[in-house]
Protein backbone atom coordinates (compact mmCIF):
# COMPACT_ATOMS: atom_id res chain seq x y z
CA UNK A 1 0.00 0.00 0.00
CA UNK A 2 1.26 3.48 -0.82
CA UNK A 3 -0.25 6.86 -0.04
CA UNK A 4 -1.54 6.93 -3.63
CA UNK A 5 -4.14 4.34 -2.62
CA UNK A 6 -6.19 7.15 -1.09
CA UNK A 7 -7.31 5.15 1.91
CA UNK A 8 -7.02 8.46 3.71
CA UNK A 9 -6.93 12.11 2.74
CA UNK A 10 -3.76 14.21 2.70
CA UNK A 11 -5.13 16.11 5.72
CA UNK A 12 -5.67 12.86 7.60
CA UNK A 13 -2.11 11.79 6.87
CA UNK A 14 -0.87 15.19 8.02
CA UNK A 15 -2.89 14.91 11.19
CA UNK A 16 -1.68 11.40 12.10
CA UNK A 17 1.96 12.24 11.39
CA UNK A 18 1.69 15.44 13.43
CA UNK A 19 0.10 13.61 16.35
CA UNK A 20 3.02 11.14 16.34
CA UNK A 21 5.46 14.05 16.68
CA UNK A 22 4.10 14.75 20.18
CA UNK A 23 5.36 12.86 23.22
CA UNK A 24 3.43 11.82 26.31
CA UNK A 25 3.77 14.29 29.15
CA UNK A 26 4.54 17.30 26.99
CA UNK A 27 2.91 20.70 27.38
CA UNK A 28 1.76 21.63 23.88
CA UNK A 29 0.55 25.06 22.79
CA UNK A 30 -1.76 24.19 19.89
CA UNK A 31 -3.09 26.50 17.21
CA UNK A 32 -6.40 26.09 15.43
CA UNK A 33 -6.97 23.53 12.66
CA UNK A 34 -4.73 20.48 12.22
CA UNK A 35 -2.64 21.23 15.37
CA UNK A 36 -5.74 21.34 17.60
CA UNK A 37 -6.98 18.10 16.07
CA UNK A 38 -3.58 16.35 16.07
CA UNK A 39 -2.88 17.24 19.71
CA UNK A 40 -6.32 15.89 20.65
CA UNK A 41 -5.60 12.76 18.61
CA UNK A 42 -2.26 12.26 20.40
CA UNK A 43 -4.13 12.43 23.74
CA UNK A 44 -6.34 9.57 22.60
CA UNK A 45 -3.51 7.40 21.28
CA UNK A 46 0.08 7.25 22.49
CA UNK A 47 0.16 10.41 24.59
CA UNK A 48 -2.78 10.59 27.04
CA UNK A 49 -0.68 12.82 29.29
CA UNK A 50 -0.26 15.61 26.74
CA UNK A 51 -1.38 18.92 28.24
CA UNK A 52 -2.87 21.21 25.62
CA UNK A 53 -2.80 24.97 25.92
CA UNK A 54 -5.12 27.04 23.72
CA UNK A 55 -4.56 30.69 22.95
CA UNK A 56 -8.02 31.66 24.21
CA UNK A 57 -6.79 30.92 27.74
CA UNK A 58 -7.37 27.19 28.28
CA UNK A 59 -5.05 24.92 30.23
CA UNK A 60 -5.37 21.16 29.75
CA UNK A 61 -8.67 20.66 27.86
CA UNK A 62 -10.02 17.51 26.21
CA UNK A 63 -11.99 18.48 23.11
CA UNK A 64 -15.24 16.53 22.70
CA UNK A 65 -15.38 14.30 19.57
CA UNK A 66 -17.61 15.81 16.89
CA UNK A 67 -17.57 19.21 18.64
CA UNK A 68 -14.35 20.65 17.27
CA UNK A 69 -14.04 24.38 17.90
CA UNK A 70 -13.77 26.66 14.85
CA UNK A 71 -11.18 28.82 16.64
CA UNK A 72 -9.19 28.42 19.86
CA UNK A 73 -11.40 30.94 21.66
CA UNK A 74 -14.79 29.22 21.94
CA UNK A 75 -16.26 27.41 24.92
CA UNK A 76 -15.72 24.16 23.01
CA UNK A 77 -12.01 24.70 23.70
CA UNK A 78 -12.58 24.62 27.45
CA UNK A 79 -14.14 21.16 27.86
CA UNK A 80 -12.64 19.11 30.69
CA UNK A 81 -9.92 21.74 31.15
CA UNK A 82 -7.96 22.22 34.36
CA UNK A 83 -7.99 25.98 34.33
CA UNK A 84 -9.10 28.99 32.34
CA UNK A 85 -6.91 32.10 32.31
CA UNK A 86 -6.72 35.27 30.24
CA UNK A 87 -5.12 35.32 26.79
CA UNK A 88 -2.20 37.33 28.16
CA UNK A 89 -1.58 34.81 30.97
CA UNK A 90 -1.63 31.77 28.70
CA UNK A 91 0.77 33.42 26.24
CA UNK A 92 3.06 34.43 29.12
CA UNK A 93 3.41 30.72 29.97
CA UNK A 94 5.38 30.46 26.71
CA UNK A 95 7.66 33.29 27.77
CA UNK A 96 8.12 31.84 31.26
CA UNK A 97 9.21 28.52 29.71
CA UNK A 98 6.43 26.12 30.71
CA UNK A 99 5.76 24.93 27.16
CA UNK A 100 7.57 22.04 25.42
CA UNK A 101 6.12 22.40 21.94
CA UNK A 102 4.38 25.14 19.99
CA UNK A 103 2.25 23.50 17.35
CA UNK A 104 0.90 25.52 14.42
CA UNK A 105 -0.32 25.38 10.83
CA UNK A 106 1.28 27.53 8.17
CA UNK A 107 0.29 29.31 4.96
CA UNK A 108 3.84 29.92 3.63
CA UNK A 109 7.24 28.77 4.98
CA UNK A 110 10.80 29.29 3.81
CA UNK A 111 14.20 27.55 3.92
CA UNK A 112 14.85 28.90 7.44
CA UNK A 113 11.43 27.95 8.79
CA UNK A 114 10.08 31.50 8.79
CA UNK A 115 6.29 31.55 8.46
CA UNK A 116 4.18 34.12 6.63
CA UNK A 117 0.50 34.55 7.40
CA UNK A 118 0.32 38.31 6.78
CA UNK A 119 0.92 39.34 3.15
CA UNK A 120 1.29 37.66 -0.24
CA UNK A 121 3.44 40.08 -2.22
CA UNK A 122 4.97 43.14 -0.58
CA UNK A 123 3.54 44.57 2.61
CA UNK A 124 3.29 47.95 0.86
CA UNK A 125 1.12 46.69 -1.95
CA UNK A 126 0.08 43.11 -1.26
CA UNK A 127 -1.73 40.92 -3.75
CA UNK A 128 -3.43 39.27 -0.77
CA UNK A 129 -3.80 40.54 2.78
CA UNK A 130 -3.86 37.41 4.95
CA UNK A 131 -5.45 37.29 8.44
CA UNK A 132 -2.18 37.90 10.33
CA UNK A 133 -0.15 36.44 13.17
CA UNK A 134 -2.64 35.80 15.94
CA UNK A 135 -0.42 34.12 18.54
CA UNK A 136 1.86 32.66 15.87
CA UNK A 137 4.60 35.23 16.29
CA UNK A 138 4.64 34.81 20.08
CA UNK A 139 4.59 31.01 19.94
CA UNK A 140 7.39 30.74 17.37
CA UNK A 141 9.45 33.41 19.15
CA UNK A 142 9.24 31.73 22.53
CA UNK A 143 9.27 27.94 22.21
CA UNK A 144 10.32 24.91 20.16
CA UNK A 145 8.02 24.66 17.16
CA UNK A 146 6.30 21.95 15.17
CA UNK A 147 4.50 23.17 12.06
CA UNK A 148 1.93 21.07 10.16
CA UNK A 149 1.19 22.07 6.56
CA UNK A 150 0.72 20.57 3.10
CA UNK A 151 3.89 20.49 1.02
CA UNK A 152 3.43 22.53 -2.16
CA UNK A 153 5.92 24.60 -4.12
CA UNK A 154 3.90 27.80 -3.68
CA UNK A 155 3.87 27.29 0.10
CA UNK A 156 7.55 26.24 0.46
CA UNK A 157 9.40 29.27 -0.86
CA UNK A 158 13.06 30.27 -0.65
CA UNK A 159 12.32 33.40 1.37
CA UNK A 160 8.86 34.31 2.64
CA UNK A 161 7.37 37.62 1.50
CA UNK A 162 6.99 38.68 5.14
CA UNK A 163 8.26 37.10 8.35
CA UNK A 164 5.13 36.89 10.49
CA UNK A 165 6.39 34.10 12.78
CA UNK A 166 10.17 33.80 12.96
CA UNK A 167 12.07 30.59 12.32
CA UNK A 168 15.83 30.97 11.98
CA UNK A 169 15.28 34.35 10.21
CA UNK A 170 18.28 34.55 7.83
CA UNK A 171 20.00 31.44 9.15
CA UNK A 172 23.18 31.09 11.16
CA UNK A 173 22.98 33.05 14.40
CA UNK A 174 20.49 35.64 13.10
CA UNK A 175 17.62 34.40 15.27
CA UNK A 176 19.64 34.65 18.46
CA UNK A 177 21.17 37.96 17.35
CA UNK A 178 17.67 39.39 16.91
CA UNK A 179 17.01 38.82 20.61
CA UNK A 180 15.15 35.51 20.28
CA UNK A 181 17.42 33.50 22.56
CA UNK A 182 15.04 30.60 23.27
CA UNK A 183 13.05 28.17 21.12
CA UNK A 184 13.16 27.77 17.36
CA UNK A 185 11.85 25.61 14.55
CA UNK A 186 12.07 21.90 15.33
CA UNK A 187 9.92 19.99 12.84
CA UNK A 188 7.74 20.68 9.81
CA UNK A 189 5.28 17.84 9.26
CA UNK A 190 3.85 17.67 5.74
CA UNK A 191 1.81 15.22 3.70
CA UNK A 192 5.06 14.10 2.02
CA UNK A 193 7.76 14.13 4.69
CA UNK A 194 9.03 15.06 8.13
CA UNK A 195 11.41 17.99 7.90
CA UNK A 196 13.89 19.37 10.41
CA UNK A 197 16.59 22.05 10.44
CA UNK A 198 20.38 22.01 10.23
CA UNK A 199 21.82 23.17 13.55
CA UNK A 200 24.57 25.29 11.98
CA UNK A 201 22.88 26.99 9.04
CA UNK A 202 19.24 26.86 10.18
CA UNK A 203 18.26 25.48 6.75
CA UNK A 204 15.49 22.94 6.21
CA UNK A 205 16.46 19.28 6.06
CA UNK A 206 14.51 16.10 5.27
CA UNK A 207 14.29 13.87 8.35
CA UNK A 208 12.03 11.13 6.92
CA UNK A 209 9.84 10.44 3.90
CA UNK A 210 6.30 9.13 4.09
CA UNK A 211 5.70 5.68 2.53
CA UNK A 212 5.70 5.76 -1.28
CA UNK A 213 7.20 9.27 -1.44
CA UNK A 214 10.47 9.61 -3.37
CA UNK A 215 13.18 12.17 -2.53
CA UNK A 216 12.52 13.69 -5.97
CA UNK A 217 8.86 14.22 -5.21
CA UNK A 218 9.64 16.09 -1.98
CA UNK A 219 12.18 18.28 -3.78
CA UNK A 220 9.75 18.93 -6.67
CA UNK A 221 7.19 20.23 -4.20
CA UNK A 222 9.67 22.60 -2.56
CA UNK A 223 10.73 26.01 -3.89
CA UNK A 224 14.31 25.77 -2.58
CA UNK A 225 16.96 23.10 -2.22
CA UNK A 226 16.38 20.80 0.74
CA UNK A 227 19.22 19.22 2.67
CA UNK A 228 18.66 15.50 2.13
CA UNK A 229 20.78 12.55 3.23
CA UNK A 230 20.79 9.59 0.82
CA UNK A 231 20.03 7.27 3.75
CA UNK A 232 16.91 9.19 4.83
CA UNK A 233 14.36 6.91 6.50
CA UNK A 234 10.67 6.26 5.94
CA UNK A 235 7.73 6.80 8.28
CA UNK A 236 5.07 4.15 9.02
CA UNK A 237 1.69 4.36 7.30
CA UNK A 238 -1.22 5.57 9.42
CA UNK A 239 -2.71 2.59 11.22
CA UNK A 240 -6.39 1.67 11.26
CA UNK A 241 -6.47 2.57 14.94
CA UNK A 242 -5.08 6.04 14.25
CA UNK A 243 -7.48 6.70 11.39
CA UNK A 244 -10.47 5.40 13.34
CA UNK A 245 -9.65 7.64 16.30
CA UNK A 246 -9.18 10.61 13.99
CA UNK A 247 -12.49 10.06 12.19
CA UNK A 248 -14.23 9.70 15.53
CA UNK A 249 -12.89 13.14 16.52
CA UNK A 250 -13.72 14.86 13.22
CA UNK A 251 -16.73 13.01 11.77
CA UNK A 252 -17.83 16.08 9.80
CA UNK A 253 -14.32 16.50 8.34
CA UNK A 254 -14.06 20.12 9.45
CA UNK A 255 -10.27 19.89 9.46
CA UNK A 256 -9.58 16.67 7.52
CA UNK A 257 -11.53 17.02 4.26
CA UNK B 1 17.58 43.65 5.38
CA UNK B 2 14.09 42.47 6.07
CA UNK B 3 13.74 44.66 9.11
CA UNK B 4 14.48 47.77 7.05
CA UNK B 5 12.26 46.62 4.24
CA UNK B 6 9.39 46.30 6.72
CA UNK B 7 10.16 49.62 8.39
CA UNK B 8 9.84 51.39 5.04
CA UNK B 9 6.31 50.13 4.60
CA UNK B 10 4.47 53.13 5.99
CA UNK B 11 0.81 52.75 6.89
CA UNK B 12 -1.82 54.27 4.64
CA UNK B 13 -3.68 55.70 7.63
CA UNK B 14 -1.91 57.79 10.26
CA UNK B 15 -1.06 56.19 13.56
CA UNK B 16 -3.29 57.30 16.40
CA UNK B 17 -1.40 57.78 19.64
CA UNK B 18 -3.19 55.73 22.26
CA UNK B 19 -0.49 55.94 24.91
CA UNK B 20 -1.40 58.74 27.25
CA UNK B 21 0.71 60.97 29.43
CA UNK B 22 0.48 59.69 33.01
CA UNK B 23 -0.84 62.73 34.85
CA UNK B 24 -3.50 63.46 32.22
CA UNK B 25 -4.52 59.79 32.33
CA UNK B 26 -4.89 60.05 36.11
CA UNK B 27 -6.75 63.34 35.86
CA UNK B 28 -9.28 61.81 33.49
CA UNK B 29 -9.78 58.95 35.93
CA UNK B 30 -10.03 61.25 38.95
CA UNK B 31 -12.61 63.38 37.14
CA UNK B 32 -14.94 60.43 36.60
CA UNK B 33 -17.92 59.97 38.93
CA UNK B 34 -16.73 56.84 40.73
CA UNK B 35 -19.65 56.62 43.15
CA UNK B 36 -21.94 53.59 43.50
CA UNK B 37 -24.80 54.76 41.27
CA UNK B 38 -27.32 53.37 38.80
CA UNK B 39 -25.94 53.39 35.25
CA UNK B 40 -28.61 51.38 33.44
CA UNK B 41 -29.53 52.76 30.02
CA UNK B 42 -30.41 51.73 26.48
CA UNK B 43 -28.00 50.83 23.68
CA UNK B 44 -28.87 54.12 21.99
CA UNK B 45 -28.15 56.15 25.14
CA UNK B 46 -24.84 54.32 25.67
CA UNK B 47 -23.72 55.50 22.21
CA UNK B 48 -23.32 58.97 23.74
CA UNK B 49 -20.32 57.64 25.65
CA UNK B 50 -18.44 57.19 22.35
CA UNK B 51 -17.40 60.39 20.55
CA UNK B 52 -16.37 60.54 16.90
CA UNK B 53 -12.63 60.09 16.44
CA UNK B 54 -12.08 58.12 19.64
CA UNK B 55 -10.25 54.83 20.17
CA UNK B 56 -12.58 51.98 21.10
CA UNK B 57 -11.42 48.61 22.46
CA UNK B 58 -13.64 45.57 22.05
CA UNK B 59 -13.80 42.76 24.61
CA UNK B 60 -13.91 39.06 23.82
CA UNK B 61 -11.93 37.36 21.07
CA UNK B 62 -12.82 36.18 17.56
CA UNK B 63 -16.40 34.88 17.78
CA UNK B 64 -16.57 34.84 21.58
CA UNK B 65 -18.21 37.44 23.85
CA UNK B 66 -18.04 39.98 21.04
CA UNK B 67 -19.89 43.15 22.16
CA UNK B 68 -21.96 42.83 18.99
CA UNK B 69 -25.04 44.71 20.19
CA UNK B 70 -22.96 47.78 21.10
CA UNK B 71 -21.00 47.73 17.80
CA UNK B 72 -24.37 47.35 16.03
CA UNK B 73 -25.66 50.40 17.91
CA UNK B 74 -22.57 52.49 17.03
CA UNK B 75 -23.06 51.62 13.35
CA UNK B 76 -26.72 52.67 13.54
CA UNK B 77 -25.69 55.88 15.32
CA UNK B 78 -23.46 56.61 12.26
CA UNK B 79 -20.36 57.29 14.34
CA UNK B 80 -17.31 58.56 12.45
CA UNK B 81 -13.51 58.17 12.42
CA UNK B 82 -13.36 55.70 15.27
CA UNK B 83 -10.31 53.49 15.64
CA UNK B 84 -10.59 50.08 17.23
CA UNK B 85 -8.48 47.47 18.98
CA UNK B 86 -9.25 43.86 19.88
CA UNK B 87 -7.22 40.72 20.56
CA UNK B 88 -8.64 39.01 17.45
CA UNK B 89 -11.21 40.55 15.11
CA UNK B 90 -13.99 38.60 13.38
CA UNK B 91 -16.98 39.82 11.36
CA UNK B 92 -17.51 42.91 13.52
CA UNK B 93 -14.34 44.21 11.82
CA UNK B 94 -15.91 43.78 8.39
CA UNK B 95 -18.97 45.71 9.56
CA UNK B 96 -16.87 48.49 11.12
CA UNK B 97 -15.00 49.06 7.85
CA UNK B 98 -18.00 48.63 5.56
CA UNK B 99 -20.32 50.88 7.59
CA UNK B 100 -17.68 53.62 7.64
CA UNK B 101 -17.66 54.14 11.42
CA UNK B 102 -13.93 53.33 11.55
CA UNK B 103 -11.04 52.83 9.16
CA UNK B 104 -8.35 51.63 11.55
CA UNK B 105 -8.30 48.36 13.49
CA UNK B 106 -5.42 47.24 15.70
CA UNK B 107 -5.45 43.46 16.15
CA UNK B 108 -3.44 40.24 15.80
CA UNK B 109 -5.76 38.35 13.44
CA UNK B 110 -8.66 39.48 11.27
CA UNK B 111 -11.21 37.21 9.54
CA UNK B 112 -14.46 35.52 10.57
CA UNK B 113 -12.65 32.32 11.66
CA UNK B 114 -10.20 29.93 10.03
CA UNK B 115 -12.90 27.52 8.83
CA UNK B 116 -14.50 30.32 6.77
CA UNK B 117 -11.24 31.41 5.10
CA UNK B 118 -9.83 34.90 4.66
CA UNK B 119 -12.35 37.76 4.94
CA UNK B 120 -12.98 39.22 1.47
CA UNK B 121 -14.26 42.41 3.05
CA UNK B 122 -11.07 42.88 5.11
CA UNK B 123 -9.08 42.17 1.93
CA UNK B 124 -11.03 44.76 -0.08
CA UNK B 125 -10.45 47.52 2.47
CA UNK B 126 -6.80 46.76 3.25
CA UNK B 127 -5.57 45.87 -0.24
CA UNK B 128 -7.16 49.03 -1.66
CA UNK B 129 -5.77 51.10 1.23
CA UNK B 130 -9.21 52.25 2.25
CA UNK B 131 -8.58 51.20 5.82
CA UNK B 132 -5.74 50.02 8.01
CA UNK B 133 -5.34 46.67 9.73
CA UNK B 134 -2.51 47.39 12.18
CA UNK B 135 -1.04 43.99 13.03
CA UNK B 136 0.56 43.29 16.43
CA UNK B 137 1.37 39.93 17.99
CA UNK B 138 -1.36 38.60 20.23
CA UNK B 139 0.72 38.80 23.42
CA UNK B 140 1.92 42.31 22.65
CA UNK B 141 -1.69 43.53 22.53
CA UNK B 142 -2.35 41.82 25.87
CA UNK B 143 0.71 43.44 27.41
CA UNK B 144 -0.25 46.84 25.99
CA UNK B 145 -3.63 46.61 27.77
CA UNK B 146 -1.86 45.36 30.89
CA UNK B 147 0.54 48.31 30.89
CA UNK B 148 -2.50 50.56 30.44
CA UNK B 149 -4.20 48.84 33.39
CA UNK B 150 -1.08 49.16 35.54
CA UNK B 151 -0.57 52.87 34.90
CA UNK B 152 2.92 52.31 33.48
CA UNK B 153 4.01 53.55 30.02
CA UNK B 154 5.24 50.24 28.57
CA UNK B 155 5.87 46.54 29.15
CA UNK B 156 8.99 44.57 28.26
CA UNK B 157 8.58 41.34 26.29
CA UNK B 158 10.61 38.73 24.40
CA UNK B 159 8.64 37.98 21.22
CA UNK B 160 8.19 39.91 17.92
CA UNK B 161 11.89 40.82 17.69
CA UNK B 162 13.46 39.95 14.32
CA UNK B 163 10.07 39.66 12.61
CA UNK B 164 8.49 41.88 9.97
CA UNK B 165 5.47 42.30 12.28
CA UNK B 166 7.72 44.46 14.46
CA UNK B 167 9.35 45.99 11.38
CA UNK B 168 5.97 47.38 10.28
CA UNK B 169 5.36 49.22 13.55
CA UNK B 170 6.84 52.53 14.55
CA UNK B 171 5.85 52.71 18.21
CA UNK B 172 8.14 49.95 19.47
CA UNK B 173 11.56 50.17 21.07
CA UNK B 174 14.27 47.60 21.60
CA UNK B 175 16.48 48.05 24.62
CA UNK B 176 19.30 46.31 26.39
CA UNK B 177 18.16 45.07 29.79
CA UNK B 178 20.10 47.05 32.43
CA UNK B 179 20.25 43.98 34.70
CA UNK B 180 21.10 41.11 32.31
CA UNK B 181 22.34 42.76 29.13
CA UNK B 182 19.73 40.86 27.09
CA UNK B 183 17.92 42.41 24.16
CA UNK B 184 14.28 43.10 25.06
CA UNK B 185 11.31 44.72 23.29
CA UNK B 186 9.21 47.47 24.85
CA UNK B 187 5.56 47.86 23.84
CA UNK B 188 3.63 51.01 24.77
CA UNK B 189 0.59 51.11 27.06
CA UNK B 190 -2.79 51.13 25.38
CA UNK B 191 -5.38 53.21 27.25
CA UNK B 192 -8.47 53.27 25.04
CA UNK B 193 -10.95 56.11 25.27
CA UNK B 194 -13.74 53.54 25.61
CA UNK B 195 -13.96 49.78 26.14
CA UNK B 196 -17.05 47.82 25.09
CA UNK B 197 -17.39 44.58 27.05
CA UNK B 198 -20.21 42.03 27.05
CA UNK B 199 -20.74 39.89 30.16
CA UNK B 200 -23.15 37.26 31.45
CA UNK B 201 -24.24 39.24 34.55
CA UNK B 202 -23.90 42.78 35.84
CA UNK B 203 -25.63 44.86 38.51
CA UNK B 204 -27.06 48.36 37.83
CA UNK B 205 -23.85 49.93 39.20
CA UNK B 206 -21.52 48.10 36.81
CA UNK B 207 -20.21 45.24 38.95
CA UNK B 208 -19.67 42.74 36.14
CA UNK B 209 -19.37 38.98 36.46
CA UNK B 210 -17.80 36.94 33.67
CA UNK B 211 -18.01 33.20 33.14
CA UNK B 212 -15.48 31.20 31.18
CA UNK B 213 -12.69 32.73 29.15
CA UNK B 214 -11.89 36.32 30.15
CA UNK B 215 -9.63 37.06 27.14
CA UNK B 216 -8.11 40.56 27.69
CA UNK B 217 -11.28 42.08 29.15
CA UNK B 218 -10.17 42.71 32.73
CA UNK B 219 -7.00 44.59 31.77
CA UNK B 220 -8.97 46.39 29.05
CA UNK B 221 -11.58 47.61 31.56
CA UNK B 222 -8.88 48.85 33.94
CA UNK B 223 -6.95 50.55 31.11
CA UNK B 224 -9.90 52.35 29.51
CA UNK B 225 -11.02 55.89 30.27
CA UNK B 226 -14.65 54.79 29.94
CA UNK B 227 -16.35 51.37 29.95
CA UNK B 228 -19.70 50.36 28.50
CA UNK B 229 -20.93 47.00 29.78
CA UNK B 230 -23.60 45.13 27.87
CA UNK B 231 -24.97 42.17 29.77
CA UNK B 232 -27.14 39.12 29.19
CA UNK B 233 -29.04 40.08 32.34
CA UNK B 234 -28.98 42.70 35.06
CA UNK B 235 -28.85 41.26 38.56
CA UNK B 236 -29.24 43.00 41.90
CA UNK B 237 -26.35 44.38 43.91
CA UNK B 238 -27.41 41.92 46.65
CA UNK B 239 -26.66 39.05 44.26
CA UNK B 240 -23.24 40.55 43.55
CA UNK B 241 -22.50 40.85 47.28
CA UNK B 242 -23.35 37.16 47.84
CA UNK B 243 -20.49 36.14 45.47
CA UNK B 244 -18.08 39.07 45.25
CA UNK B 245 -15.33 36.62 44.25
CA UNK B 246 -17.13 36.25 40.92
CA UNK B 247 -16.99 39.98 40.14
CA UNK B 248 -14.26 40.62 37.58
CA UNK B 249 -14.84 44.28 36.69
CA UNK B 250 -15.50 46.74 39.55
CA UNK B 251 -18.31 49.28 39.28
CA UNK B 252 -16.12 52.40 39.44
CA UNK B 253 -14.49 51.56 36.10
CA UNK B 254 -17.90 51.35 34.42
CA UNK B 255 -19.92 54.24 32.95
CA UNK B 256 -22.90 52.53 31.31
CA UNK B 257 -24.78 49.26 31.83
CA UNK B 258 -27.07 47.98 29.08
CA UNK B 259 -29.15 44.82 29.24
CA UNK B 260 -28.74 43.16 25.85
CA UNK B 261 -29.88 39.53 25.77
CA UNK B 262 -28.10 37.56 23.06
CA UNK B 263 -25.87 40.62 22.88
CA UNK B 264 -23.05 38.69 21.14
CA UNK B 265 -25.24 37.14 18.42
CA UNK B 266 -24.25 35.77 15.95
CA UNK B 267 -21.18 35.14 18.11
CA UNK B 268 -20.87 33.20 21.36
CA UNK B 269 -21.47 34.03 25.01
CA UNK B 270 -19.84 31.38 27.22
CA UNK B 271 -22.34 29.04 28.85
CA UNK B 272 -25.32 30.92 27.41
CA UNK B 273 -25.10 30.32 23.66
CA UNK B 274 -22.57 29.02 21.15
CA UNK B 275 -21.93 30.79 17.82
CA UNK B 276 -24.88 30.80 15.42
CA UNK B 277 -22.95 28.76 12.87
CA UNK B 278 -25.59 28.72 10.13
CA UNK B 279 -25.88 32.52 10.27
CA UNK B 280 -22.08 32.80 10.07
CA UNK B 281 -22.10 30.41 7.09
CA UNK B 282 -24.73 32.66 5.49
CA UNK B 283 -22.59 35.76 6.02
CA UNK B 284 -19.48 34.04 4.61
CA UNK B 285 -21.42 32.94 1.51
CA UNK B 286 -22.96 36.40 1.07
CA UNK B 287 -19.53 38.10 1.07
CA UNK B 288 -17.55 35.46 -0.81
CA UNK B 289 -18.11 36.46 -4.45
CA UNK B 290 -19.14 40.10 -4.20
CA UNK B 291 -17.71 41.19 -0.84
CA UNK B 292 -18.80 44.82 -0.97
CA UNK B 293 -22.27 44.15 -2.31
CA UNK B 294 -22.64 41.29 0.15
CA UNK B 295 -21.64 43.24 3.22
CA UNK B 296 -23.80 46.20 2.14
CA UNK B 297 -26.80 43.89 1.82
CA UNK B 298 -26.01 42.47 5.24
CA UNK B 299 -25.72 45.92 6.84
CA UNK B 300 -29.01 47.04 5.29
CA UNK B 301 -30.83 43.91 6.29
CA UNK B 302 -29.43 43.32 9.79
CA UNK B 303 -28.08 46.68 11.04
CA UNK B 304 -30.15 49.49 9.54
CA UNK B 305 -33.56 47.89 8.90
CA UNK B 306 -34.49 46.49 12.33
CA UNK B 307 -36.12 48.96 14.71
CA UNK B 308 -34.57 47.40 17.81
CA UNK B 309 -32.12 44.75 19.02
CA UNK B 310 -35.13 42.50 19.61
CA UNK B 311 -36.17 42.92 16.00
CA UNK B 312 -32.60 42.09 14.92
CA UNK B 313 -32.77 38.87 16.93
CA UNK B 314 -36.15 38.15 15.37
CA UNK B 315 -34.57 38.48 11.91
CA UNK B 316 -31.82 36.04 12.85
CA UNK B 317 -34.56 33.64 13.87
CA UNK B 318 -35.86 31.96 16.99
CA UNK B 319 -34.87 28.49 15.76
CA UNK B 320 -31.23 29.54 15.38
CA UNK B 321 -31.17 31.30 18.75
CA UNK B 322 -32.70 28.32 20.54
CA UNK B 323 -30.28 25.92 18.88
CA UNK B 324 -27.31 28.12 19.87
CA UNK B 325 -28.67 28.41 23.43
CA UNK B 326 -29.10 24.64 23.72
CA UNK B 327 -25.51 24.11 22.59
CA UNK B 328 -24.29 26.95 24.82
CA UNK B 329 -25.89 25.66 28.01
CA UNK B 330 -24.86 22.07 27.26
CA UNK B 331 -21.41 22.60 28.80
CA UNK B 332 -23.12 22.56 32.20
CA UNK B 333 -24.96 19.29 31.45
CA UNK B 334 -22.07 16.78 31.76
Amino acid sequence: MTIETKDFTASELLCVMSARALEDGQVVFAGVGIPLLAATLAQRLHAPGVTILFEGGTIGPHVVPGQLPPTTNEQRCTRKANMLVSITEVLLLLQRGYVDVGFMGGAQIDQYGNLNSSFIGSADDPSVRLPGTGGGNDISSLTRMIVAMPQEKRRFVENVDFITSPGYIRGGTSRRDSGLIAGGMYRVVTDLAILGFDEETGRMRVEALHPGVTPEKVQENTGFELIMDSSVGTTELPTEEELAALRHLDPDKIYTA
Amino acid sequence: MRWEQGANARPAVMEKNVTQEYLSLRERTQARDRSLRDKVMTLEEACDFVADGEHVSLGGSTASRTPFAMVWALIRARKKNLSFSRSIVSTEGDLIFASGIGNHILTSWFSQGIVWGVSRVMRHFTENRLARFEEWSHMSIGLRFRAGAMGVPFMPMRSMMGSDVAGQLDNLEEMTCPFTGEKILLVPALNPDVALIHVQRCDPYGNAQLDGLTFMDIDMAMAANRVIITTERIISNDQIRRRPDQTRIPFFTVDAVVEAPYGCAPHECFGVYEPLFSHMDYYAELTRKEPMQGVKTYLDEYCYAPKSWTEYLNLIGLDKLLDAARRGRSIYDD
